[in-house]
């Protein structure tokens, strides 16, 4: 067999990403048809930079969804022969299966094209989830701080300050690593801040119905089988039906993430509280009576959605580099594992002489996190144009 | 004013307590304890050797007491062994044992010995710490000129050409973290595969900084920070170039060169230098990445040792110098704030 | 208005050319999808002395014709056809630095918000500086001489300490005059205010006002000045143009549009604002129908034929309707194709008058209630605890059916005390009894859904008052979930569509989101949300005054029929004594957190009068020829109420303050005094100097 040249890879690698074009190809042509009832989603197609973020991004979505299909061989495995191979090599004789490495083969002879592929899948298992999780407590914990401001604000400022005025990779170094693991901190950790989005949810059906009993009942009871089922499933690791787990090395650096990516939330959120408690449907809601979280999530968080939108969105991208950190200093993934950071770590080594390693999830990791900051600010744009 | 600063030193002391014990708390877990027991005596002991080899060392007490000890408002433990030799926190490092002081911490100036160096971290820091210094300080050159013009130029008229190149050039770099642009950088201008223009390590820049051998780790580290901060600066141009105060100068008369640099500046640059304060906790965590990357043995690059090996004193002291920076910065940026914009400084 | 004289250069003939000439001058905003016309044919001159008023409602395009005289429209903006001509020279084809050497020396602008206007990291000497040192190259010495003469002239105390003063430390009133010194420094030649006063309290206003007739006298510089209120070009300008929908569509000298327009438009504006003489039973305002037209929904022919009343079909809305000279006036023009035919002096038709409400029993008592808050001082948290006295030894009553005005500027108290009888705060001391039940301890989360739904409150702001994330009509219905009204959802949506129907809003509105409603409609929706727990007791806090003229009248008339079929009791907040004169069977006036006047309208609108009250009366600027009005200038500016002066809260701006004997006012908080059954004032003053009082108000024979 030959060695594919630039063309061959190319198109070899176009061929693989098949199920990707098709699902963008179908997702702009529906968005674009009906972007008119579609809100703000609708409005990213109004503006070039969007677009081209939104196309960034679903790329790497549709990439983690097909991952099984558009890889070539199995990320794990070893074949002899192959190790640092070039772009393009082929496989020795007698192998079955896809015949080239279209991106070469890493210093322990695996398919580099497979392990991006199969990378994207796990950054995007964790990131958008932290990041969710993140928005959930600063959330939980902004709006009363904004809300009600005094003593509480000045404590839940002191501890988000706190926090934030630790060094990143230090709180990682602090964090992530297998003695912090036995202590069972982290699952201590889990427990407090898986609470607050049940919390969230709760407050939120509470103060929405608090006028109809029944409803409420039935929302609040559902929210707590299903939160305290999950709760479980993700801080303890003791779902009961076995359906959900989150093995100890992944809650820890989840937990991290979630754990730095809060307190920023907290204070977007309480600036974003200030402002808009200030306003008159906020008094008219506290003239009728309304409650305290009623006012707070369904008058101040609906009318705060457009920055925090914009903001989720950088953040996953701010998270999907700070896990490629992690994986850069080997903290919390197991070595096997395919994700962008231990691969540009594990590359780095012989940069100099075969540079594709670590160079194709790097490019990868970037153009991720710059489709999410590109949509991030044609959302912006668009949002700020009526 | 001085009643502002009081409350605002008062509120840093008390951060930098609670974050110090954190940090104390999580590097002396009991993990991390029978983990240097077992690096500094022997690896296979038994679990009541362990037991003991911390009692006797002075890491059984409690951890408040033994936070104090490290701080020096609490006196250190003293031992003695079985053979009647006495040891102790501040005995051991005493040229005689029985005169050694009560005290021995952070207030004395004792920031322990490290197990890594085989050394007091006093000694060690210092020089690395000075290494980083160097780094930031070419950072610091490069970043903030460069973030700055950026911002302004593209900031100065929104949506033409200049700013369109400026603004996607720096969302770009604030989408490519260190670790990335350091390897895209080694392998196109620092390998065989690209252009050798630099060297891919700068080991020898401890030595002797040259432009060769140091520009690349600069390079990595600004790069990101000039993308962030030129974005922000460029907001802010934005916003005040849209002020009706701007447009009262443009009905005066003034031309654009002077609306831009007498009237936008000093309001445009009010939220940047902000920005640039804060940016030094980021910073930090890309002067470890390029420090390990690089070679360069830096503060950065201590501090990994200093995890890696579980040398908990020495990553007491790194994590103060850290979180000491930090506090600094961000008092000059509240301090600078008030003194930048004149709207608020009364009291 | 007591100084009818015409400026003497205005007088016509005098002088030959004109400073500024407009010709047909249209202009476009463009967006990505289509192109905005914003003016279209409009013309007018400004002749060297005279002051032009540029008058209309939002969106009228006014504020562009400003913008493209100074060629500032943006990016968007351009001019389409037409010429500006100033001093003879065309601005549209001047090049930047021609353009550069006139604006700020030869033509300068003073827009509506003085905070904004200024450069807040600049010292202000230095701001007015620059302007002679760009245009005329003298030193800085020279050009600090001139600032502090400027300073002067707008009659600001301490000049020099105003120069070394940063514009954040200045007040509202102290800005705005030093974007008038500004604009001076250069003695440019036409001076354009944008709403120079909208963002100032009244009294501030009218020491604004009576300064830039002044300083336009004296400088000779000719003035366009843009505003929506009537009042004050009358009392400022010499000749009007009256704007719609993009188009002048009447032009003339003051006297002859005030008292002899010639369009259906101008004629509406006029029917719509309250006037002395106006009444709400006898003579109700009359509003205009119908909505301003999007730019780009602009009608065929005449822009007002939809609205209009002598609308003819088939002539207003066949072609574009030209000016037409009125014959026999001074450059009188209207934009009506028949003005010739209709009958201007006919009385309005719409005059439907409504019966009287018998006032019932007392609902809402306050007795001595105070509220006092404690801030801290400074920003930085530092500093002593001050007690800001917001509220003072408030006592009034208010019956059933009744509409009780309070009256007041900024600072004066009035939402703090709409906060303590709604509960949002509790009172520091006496009580408020509501149907005999005492409530100034009860905050709202302890009161019954009853007491919490029979006193409401209407906002001020309508873009505000609607949560712009939420229909209309789930808003509505939120509000009869809250109030326990209805049992069935299907009950309670019957129920908010019946809501919308009191206030005039089509069904349909239920699904819109509030950015889909103008203004006026949102300020309705506000209204039926206020009236969903059936409201005994609806505050008012200034509900019209952000509304377009045409508008208020409309939504004015609303809120009293509504009250007229509930028997409400409307506490009616307000700073425009017109429409509290309109609307109100009796007036409160607060200063500095006292009440100092209170009695039936007629007795705070006639004398004896509390000073404040007389110098109140006197700044607001009422657009009627036949008014006189003594003019009364309150100087300085309203005292802070973190730091109110001893004694009598107004002695320091009080001019009937030598009338008191022995510095008492210094001293002493005047005790409420009984004038006549019902009407009290809070003053020092003695009876003899109260009972020769003369009224500020005087209605000229015809």
């Amino acid at each position: 067999m030959e060695p594919l040249g630039w063309g061959g890879i190319l198109a070899g690698i176009a061929l693989r990403f098949l199920p990707v074009w098709i699902g963008l190809a179908a997702t702009f042509a529906i968005s674009i048809a009906f972007k008119r009832r579609l809100g703000l989603y609708g409005k990213i197609f109004d503006s070039t930079v969007g677009m081209i973020g939104l196309g960034m991004v679903l790329f790497w979505v549709f990439t983690a969804l097909f991952a099984g299909m558009i890889a070539t061989h199995d990320p794990l495995a070893v074949v002899s022969g192959m190790k640092n191979a070039k772009l393009g090599s082929p496989l020795p004789e007698g192998f079955a299966g896809y015949p080239h490495y279209l991106l070469g083969g890493d210093n322990l002879a695996r398919d580099v094209f497979s392990r991006m592929v199969m990378g994207a899948r796990e950054v995007l298992k964790i990131a958008p989830a932290a990041t969710l999780f993140a928005f959930m407590v600063g959330i939980t914990l902004g709006l009363p701080a904004g809300y009600f401001g005094g003593t509480l604000d000045m404590v839940l400022s002191f501890l988000a300050n706190l926090v934030l005025a630790f060094p990143v990779i230090l709180l990682f170094y602090l964090l992530v690593t297998p003695e912090i693991v036995e202590t069972g901190i982290p699952v201590i950790m889990a427990a407090v801040l898986f609470l607050l989005p049940i919390l969230f949810l709760v407050l939120l059906w509470n103060s929405r119905y608090r006028v109809a009993p029944m409803q409420r009942n039935v929302l609040v009871a559902v929210t707590l089988v299903v939160g305290f089922w999950l709760y479980a499933g993700l801080a303890f690791d003791a779902d009961p039906l076995g359906l959900i787990s989150m093995p100890a090395n992944l809650l820890i650096v989840f937990v991290s993430v979630v754990f730095v990516n809060a307190p920023t939330v907290f204070r977007i959120v309480r600036g974003l509280t200030l402002d808009i408690k200030t306003r008159d449907y906020v008094a008219a809601a506290q003239t009728r009576g309304e409650g305290p979280w009623y006012i707070m999530l369904w008058e101040i968080l609906p009318n705060a959605r457009g920055p925090l939108i914009v903001d989720f969105c950088l953040r996953i991208g701010y998270t999907t580099i700070l896990l490629g950190t992690l994986g850069f200093f080997g903290l919390g993934v197991s070595p096997e594992s395919p994700d962008w950071g231990s691969t540009i770590n594990e590359g780095r080594r012989l940069l100099s002489v075969f540079p594709h390693p670590a160079l194709v999830p790097a490019l990868a990791l970037m153009s991720l996190v710059l489709g999410l900051n590109l949509l991030a600010d044609g959302l912006r744009e668009e949002s700020l144009r009526d | 004013m001085l009643k502002f600063l009081l409350r605002r030193g008062g509120t840093m002391l008390l951060t930098a307590l609670c974050l110090t014990f954190v940090v104390f708390f999580l590097t002396n877990l009991p993990p991390n304890l029978e983990k240097l027991a077992k690096s500094e005596a022997s690896v296979r002991m038994s679990d009541a050797d362990v037991a003991s080899w911390i009692e006797r060392n002075g890491y059984g007490r409690p951890i408040l007491v033994r936070y104090g000890e490290w701080l020096g408002v609490v006196p250190g433990w003293t031992n003695t062994e079985a053979d009647g030799r006495l040891r102790g926190r501040c005995v051991d490092r005493a040229p005689v044992p029985a005169e050694a002081p009560a005290y021995c911490g952070l207030l004395q100036g004792y920031w322990g010995f490290s197990t890594f160096f085989k050394a007091p971290v006093g000694d060690k820091l210092g020089y690395h710490l000075g290494l980083t210094g160097i780094l930031m300080f070419w950072v610091m050159m490069l970043m903030v000129p460069a973030s700055l013009l950026i911002g302004v130029l593209a900031g100065m008229r929104e949506g033409s050409r200049t700013d369109r190149v400026l603004s996607t050039f720096s969302i770009t770099t604030t989408a490519t973290p260190e670790y990335v642009s350091g390897v895209v950088f080694i392998v196109f201008l620092a390998s065989p595969a690209g252009f050798q223009l630099f060297k891919g390590s700068a080991a020898s820049a401890m030595d002797g900084p040259t432009f060769e051998n140091f520009f690349l780790p600069v390079l990595t580290i600004a790069l990101y920070g000039i993308g962030y901060i030129a974005r922000m600066t460029r907001a802010s141009m934005t916003e005040v170039m849209t002020a009706q105060y701007i447009r009262t100068a443009r009905l005066k008369g003034l031309s654009f060169g002077a609306i831009v640099l007498r009237h936008a500046l000093r309001n445009a640059l009010i939220a940047p230098f902000t920005v640039i304060m804060l940016q030094f906790p980021w910073l930090l965590n890309g002067v470890v990445i390029v420090e390990t990357l690089f070679n360069y043995k830096g503060f950065g690059w201590t501090l990994v040792q200093a995890a890696g090996n579980n040398d908990i004193e020495l990553l007491l002291a790194c994590s103060v110098v850290a979180v000491f920076v930090v506090l600094v910065t961000q008092l000059i940026s509240d301090v600078g704030y008030v003194f930048l914009n004149p709207r608020i400084r009364i009291a | 208005m007591t100084d009818p004289a015409p400026h003497p250069a205005a007088e016509p003939g005098t002088a030959a050319a004109p400073i500024l000439e407009i010709e047909n001058l249209s202009i476009s905003f463009f967006t990505r999808l289509r192109e905005i016309p914003a003016v279209m044919d409009f013309s007018c001159t400004v002749m060297p002395g005279e002051a032009m008023g540029l008058v209309g409602e939002s969106g009228c395009g006014k504020s562009t014709v400003a913008l493209a005289v100074m060629r500032d429209l943006g990016k968007n903006g351009r001019i389409v056809g037409g010429r500006i001509r100033f001093k003879g020279r065309d601005l549209t084809t001047l090049g930047d630095t021609e353009l550069r050497d006139i604006r700020g020396k030869e033509i300068a602008m003073i827009y509506q918000e003085p905070m904004a206007s200024l450069n807040p990291a600049m010292k202000v000497g230095r701001q007015l500086m620059e302007v002679p040192m760009i245009h005329e190259g003298i030193g800085a010495a020279e050009a600090r001489a001139r600032a502090l003469e400027v300073v002067s002239d707008v009659r600001l105390p301490d000049p020099a300490r105003i120069l070394n003063a940063y514009p954040h430390q200045l007040s509202g009133g102290q800005q705005q005059r030093i974007v008038i010194a500004m604009a001076l420094m250069s003695k440019p030649a036409l001076l354009i205010l944008d709403e120079p006063t909208t963002a100032l309290d009244v009294t501030v206003e009218a020491a604004v006002v009576d300064l830039v007739k002044d300083l336009g006298r004296k400088y000779g510089t000719s003035m366009l000045f843009i505003s929506h209120n009537l009042g004050l070009v009358l009392e400022v300008c010499d000749r009007i143009c009256v704007m719609y929908s993009g188009e002048a569509v009447e032009t003339g000298a003051v006297s002859d549009v005030f008292d002899r327009m010639r369009h259906p438009y101008t004629q509406a504006l006029f029917r719509s604002i309250p006037l002395p003489g106006a009444d709400k039973t006898t003579r109700p305002l009359v509003a205009i129908p119908g909505n301003f037209p999007l730019p780009h929904e602009r009608p065929q022919g005449c822009n007002f034929g939809p609205r209009c009343d002598h609308f003819v079909a088939g002539r207003c809305d066949a072609a574009d309707v030209p000016m037409f000279e009125v014959p026999g006036q001074d450059r009188h023009a209207t934009r009506c194709l028949r003005f010739a035919e209709i009958d201007w002096s006919a009385p309005a038709k719409a005059a439907r008058a409504g019966e009287k409400v018998p006032v019932g029993d007392v609902v809402l008592r306050m007795d001595d209630l105070r509220k006092y808050y404690e801030v801290s001082g400074g920003l930085f948290g530092g500093g002593a605890r001050k007690v800001v006295k917001a509220n003072e030894t408030l006592s009034f009553e208010a019956r059933e059916g009744e509409t009780l005005a309070i009256v007041g500027e900024s600072g004066c108290g009035k939402s703090t005390f709409a906060k303590v009888l709604m509960g949002l705060e509790t009172a520091t001391s006496g009580r408020i009894l509501l149907y005999n039940q005492e409530i100034q301890d009860t905050p709202i989360e302890k009161r019954s859904p009853e007491t919490v739904g029979s006193v409401q409150m209407v906002f001020q702001n309508p873009f505000d008052t609607l949560n712009p994330s939420m229909t209309v009509g789930r808003q509505i219905i939120r509000a009869l979930e809250v109030f326990g009204e209805g049992r069935t959802d299907a009950e309670r949506e019957a129920r908010m569509l019946e809501l919308l129907d009191l206030v005039k809003l089509p069904r349909e509105f239920a699904t819109r989101m509030p950015r889909q409603l103008s203004g006026g409609q949102k300020q309705r929706v506000g209204i039926a949300r206020a009236f969903a727990g059936g409201a005994k007791i609806v505050v008012a806090d200034e509900p019209v005054s952000a509304l377009d003229v045409s508008v208020q009248a409309a939504v004015t008339d609303l809120l009293m029929e509504i009250q007229r079929k509930n028997r409400t009791t409307l506490l009616f907040i307000s700073h425009d004594l017109s429409i509290v004169r309109y609307l109100s069977d009796r007036v409160m006036v607060m200063y500095l957190g006292h009440v100092v006047e209170i009695g039936s309208t007629d007795q705070v609108f006639s004398p004896p009068y509390h000073p404040y009250t007389e110098a109140l009366l006197s700044a607001v600027p009422i657009a009627d020829t036949h008014v006189r009005k003594k003019r009364i200038v309150l100087e300085g500016e309203i005292p802070s109420a973190m730091n109110p002066p001893p004694g009598c809260p107004f002695q320091t701006r009080c001019r009937w303050k030598h009338e008191v004997a022995g510095g008492l006012c210094e001293r002493e908080v005047p005790p409420m005094r009984t004038l006549a059954p019902g009407h009290q004032i809070k003053c020092h003053l003695p009876a003899a100097v109260l009972a020769g009082m003369e009224p500020v108000i005087t209605i000229a024979a015809e």
